[in-house]
């Protein structure tokens, strides 16, 4: 008789992939971080990073570019995260950067000074390799990145000189300055991660899931009424039954309506939707073709 | 029902085949496809997948492009790779991982030299399953005589290649037929639609579950535990397993396998996990942990086939660094066999160098080993990239074709126009058949110093003791095989290089060679542990280190008093010098120390 050949679910490849491109980065490069954001692919990151380490610690801390303008829910959580794992935690402001001058802010978004922050931080710790949540399946430009994506003494991203990568065989050798951006979760999508949080039984910082929110619609997306955004004139503030599908700066991010309270659900939905997370809540990406792919090359995650 | 699988697969083809249109149409009619990512898709389905900048301009793929969907049965990673010539090397980059390839050719076109390539491509890469899409069908009016024609000629050329899982099948990327849904202008085709057939196609088997290899990447240390962590490569791994960890060669068993949700029963690949050895053994980040039946060699020399990936040429005699599964060594090509010729798809002519985007087949000396098998064989321990160690590039795709544990030719001269030929019988599987370990024992000091007392005694022990041991006597030497030399410096020199050629090979054959030279010039001893090392053999130098006047005194054969008379000339210790060792392995106080304990104390070092 014969005997089927044993097979992982495409889940459990993804994570094991996953878990290898971190355990390469632990022993090939000096002094690598883990960036998070609150958001449910750098939570997903936290999970792979138990996978990779456990019952050793994580031999990385774990840094979070603070706008300033976020959700309080998601510092909450946090905040609890990181004193559940036991794990070091650096908190990088933008705020910081603006007081010294060294990023000026220009309307109301942060999103693209968090770059200035985020390059000041990894030289100010020296680290040489950053984890990031990045998948391939967000965004066109992203499509074509590594999974060790090489920036050079300036941080910048070089699309038409990236490294050949092959196999599961990660160039990481760097020069002086030079530093990586890994993304261990590249081969995943937004099915894929939600799928995961769903059999991890992963907790997610409460704005992911349906809940009401005072809001007003702007260029077709729904944003939340906060201090540092509000309706202009004839923009109508409403209560609405929302949830967020990524987690930025809440001047740029925007909910979905949405009757989801659990993973399953926002699973069923995700199935049934016909708009990328990005194109549907990221105005950051809107702005023009190429928007992901010019701020890429200037050192953003 | 089952969790679904993944399957990875590389799709490629000539510039206007219509590759990034069929792959536009997969996602667009898998409903994979979002509605902001299609600008007009009945229009250019194409433009989806070219996501730079550059490409959008020029109309053209440059990198390999990730691409995802799903259906209830199957996940997919698509690698969308150039089909541009000039990007051979973006192609072998998308097709390393890929499962199973999808050639698209042009019908009105037929099978051109390009889909040849990359059909080429595809399977020196290890890929079992090929598909060929006869595309633009609609514009030869769904001609079946056509497809039957394309249909052949990409047999034959996938037979050639030794490719046994293939299959044609006739589509309008465009128009949609034959994609997703089978299509009513094809009635003469019996086949299923693309899409039906990556759901159904079995890769699982395509990974070695026969030999276990589970390279360690990382060590996890908390308090009262220590566990290796790493990937299966191959075979599967149970407690209770025998394994040797390499290059060690340390013997031990499975204690436990696991990951963070808990025991695991088996592992295969590419499962990550954590294994438990039985015994305290020193592995890390490096070391191997592999079935014990079936270890694979420690190889210090490839015969492999390189995908050059960089402007600058490869040339012979140049260093790189390699890495392969968890190992970083230096390497250096030594030659460059021939140049794949891409016309013929056939291995041609030695080459002066290759340059980008060739292929070629070279054989690199490895300063440290590696576990390393052929690609057919193992897709993981068999495959490797070079990094440059200034530009700190990734240069070169490998896939191993032969892996030596035996080095190569020695350095230096050899006759005009000999060839080396590889040992059909590895020095491993000789050694642990007969149950031996060759080493060469290097003896040196001054006449009269008791070389040859300690070696003969130690022949005799080391054979007392079961272990094959041979005395090469540097006098002996000289009657018959250095029966030609005299005493000056070159004719001592000569002697000595030869005399180290034959322990060489001795040791080899797996004798404890045991060398008994006064050899009073350091740089023939260095040039003799060289040749050794080289090989990937011990060496060890004992110095005999009795006084001069000690030595004089015995004057067993009256040398010294025929040197000090004048009557003898060039005589090391009276009228030639006698380098001492800066650094033996083994230093013996010939006048102080018993030959028994001087003995011993060689034993003792040896392997």
């Amino acid at each position: 008789m014969e005997i089927s050949a044993p097979t992982l679910s495409q889940l459990r490849e993804l994570e094991a992939e996953s878990v290898h491109i971190m355990r390469e980065v632990a022993a090939e490069l000096e002094r690598p971080v883990l960036l998070f954001s609150g958001g449910k692919d750098s939570i997903v990151l936290l999970r792979l990073a138990e996978k990779a380490f456990r019952p050793g610690q994580f031999p990385f801390p774990i840094m979070h570019v603070d706008t300033g303008h976020n959700f309080p829910e998601v510092l909450e959580f946090r905040d609890r995260r990181v004193a559940e794992l036991g794990e070091n935690l650096i908190v990088a402001k933008v705020q910081d950067s603006i007081d010294s001058g060294r990023a000026v802010e220009q309307g109301l978004s942060r999103n693209r000074l968090q770059t200035v922050t985020l390059l000041d931080a990894i030289a100010e710790h020296r680290f040489d390799a950053a984890f990031g949540g990045a998948r391939r399946d967000e965004e066109r430009a992203r499509a074509k990145e590594r999974i060790f994506s090489f920036r050079d003494a300036h941080g910048q991203w070089e699309p038409r000189a990236q490294r050949p990568e092959l196999w599961n065989l990660y160039n990481g050798v760097l020069g002086p300055g030079e530093t990586v951006r890994v993304f261990p979760i590249s081969n995943w999508t937004e099915l894929d991660v939600w799928r995961y949080i769903a059999e991890e039984g992963l907790e997610l910082p409460s704005i992911y899931y349906a809940h009401e929110r005072e809001v007003f619609e702007r260029d077709g997306m729904l944003y939340a009424v906060s201090e540092w955004l509000r309706p202009s004139d004839g923009e109508v503030p409403k209560t609405v039954r929302v949830r967020y599908r990524t987690v930025g700066d809440m001047t740029i991010t925007g909910a979905v309506e949405s009757d989801a309270t659990h993973p399953d659900a926002v699973i069923a939905e995700t199935v049934a939707t016909r708009l990328t997370e990005r194109g549907a809540t990221r105005a950051d990406d809107r702005t023009s073709e190429a928007a992901m792919e010019d701020r890429k090359r200037e050192g953003y995650f | 029902m089952e969790a679904p699988s993944l399957l990875r697969l590389a799709a490629a083809g000539s510039v206007d085949d219509g590759k990034s249109t069929l792959i536009g149409r997969l996602l667009y009619d898998s409903k994979s496809l979002m509605a902001d990512q299609v600008a007009d898709a009945e229009v250019d389905l194409a433009r989806l997948t070219d996501g730079l900048r550059a490409e959008r301009e020029q109309g053209i793929t440059i990198d390999v492009a990730y691409r995802f969907f799903a259906t209830p049965e199957r996940s997919f990673i698509i690698a969308d790779t150039p089909g541009h010539v000039r990007y051979t090397r973006n192609m072998v980059t998308g097709a390393s991982t890929a499962d199973l390839a999808v050639v698209l050719v042009d019908a009105r076109n037929g099978v051109l030299e390009q889909s040849r390539r990359h059909a080429y491509l595809s399977a020196q890469l290890g890929i079992r399953h090929m598909v060929a899409c006869v595309n633009k069908m609609d514009l030869v009016d769904w001609d079946e005589e056509r497809f039957r024609q394309i249909e052949r000629e990409f047999g034959d050329v996938l037979r050639e290649l030794g490719v046994e899982d293939a299959i044609a099948i006739p589509i309008s990327a465009l128009h949609g037929d034959n994609v997703v849904e089978p299509s009513e202008n094809a009635p003469w085709y019996d086949g299923p639609p693309l899409l039906r057939h990556l759901e159904q196609v079995e890769v699982a088997r395509d990974r070695n579950l026969d030999e276990v290899r589970f390279p360690v990447q990382w060590v996890i240390r908390a308090t009262d535990y220590r566990g290796y962590a790493g990937q299966m490569a191959s075979g599967m791994l149970r407690a209770g397993d025998e394994v040797v960890v390499l290059p060690s060669g340390e013997r031990t068993t499975v204690e436990r396998v696991e990951t963070l949700d808990g025991p695991v029963e088996v592992a295969f690949p590419p499962m990550s996990v954590v294994v438990h050895l039985a015994n305290d053994i020193d592995a890390g980040r490096g070391s191997m942990i592999c079935g014990a039946e079936t270890p694979p060699p420690v190889a210090r020399r490839l015969d492999a086939r390189l995908c050059w990936m960089t402007d600058a040429p490869l040339r012979p005699g140049a260093r790189y660094q390699l890495k392969q599964t968890t190992r970083r060594v230096r390497a250096s090509v030594e030659s460059i066999d021939s140049r794949v010729d891409l016309a013929r798809l056939r291995d041609g002519r030695p080459a002066a160098e290759l340059q980008l985007n060739d292929i070629g087949r070279v054989h690199l000396d490895l300063a440290t080993p590696i576990m390393a098998e052929p690609y057919t064989r193992n897709r993981v321990t068999g495959a490797f990239i070079l990094i440059d160690e200034k530009s700190r590039d990734t240069v070169a795709a490998g896939t191993v074709l032969e892996a030596y544990e035996d080095p190569g030719p020695p350095t230096g001269p050899h006759s005009p126009g000999v060839i080396w030929h590889e040992p059909a019988l590895p020095r491993r599987q000789r050694w642990s058949r007969l149950g031996v370990r060759g080493a060469t024992v290097w003896l040196t000091g001054l006449p009269a110093s008791g070389k040859s007392t300690i070696a003969e005694e130690l022949e005799r022990r080391l054979v007392a003791l079961g272990r094959p041991a041979y005395l090469l006597d540097g006098e002996n030497v000289r009657h018959g095989l250095s029966g030609d030399l005299g005493f000056s410096p070159a004719d001592r020199s000569e002697h000595a290089r030869r005399v180290a050629s034959v322990a060489r090979m001795f040791a080899d054959a797996g004798l404890v060679t045991i060398v008994a030279l006064v050899s009073p010039a350091a740089a023939d001893r260095q040039w003799a542990r060289q040749l050794h090392n080289e090989a990937g053999l011990e060496f060890i130098e004992a110095w005999v280190d009795t006084p001069l006047d000690e030595c004089e005194r015995r004057d067993p054969h009256g040398l010294y008093a025929r040197a000090r008379a004048g009557r003898l000339r060039g005589f090391t210790g009276v009228d030639a010098p006698y380098e001492p060792p800066m650094a033996a392995d083994v230093r013996l106080r010939g006048a102080e120390e018993s030959v028994e304990q001087s003995v011993e104390r060689v034993i003792s070092a040896l392997p």
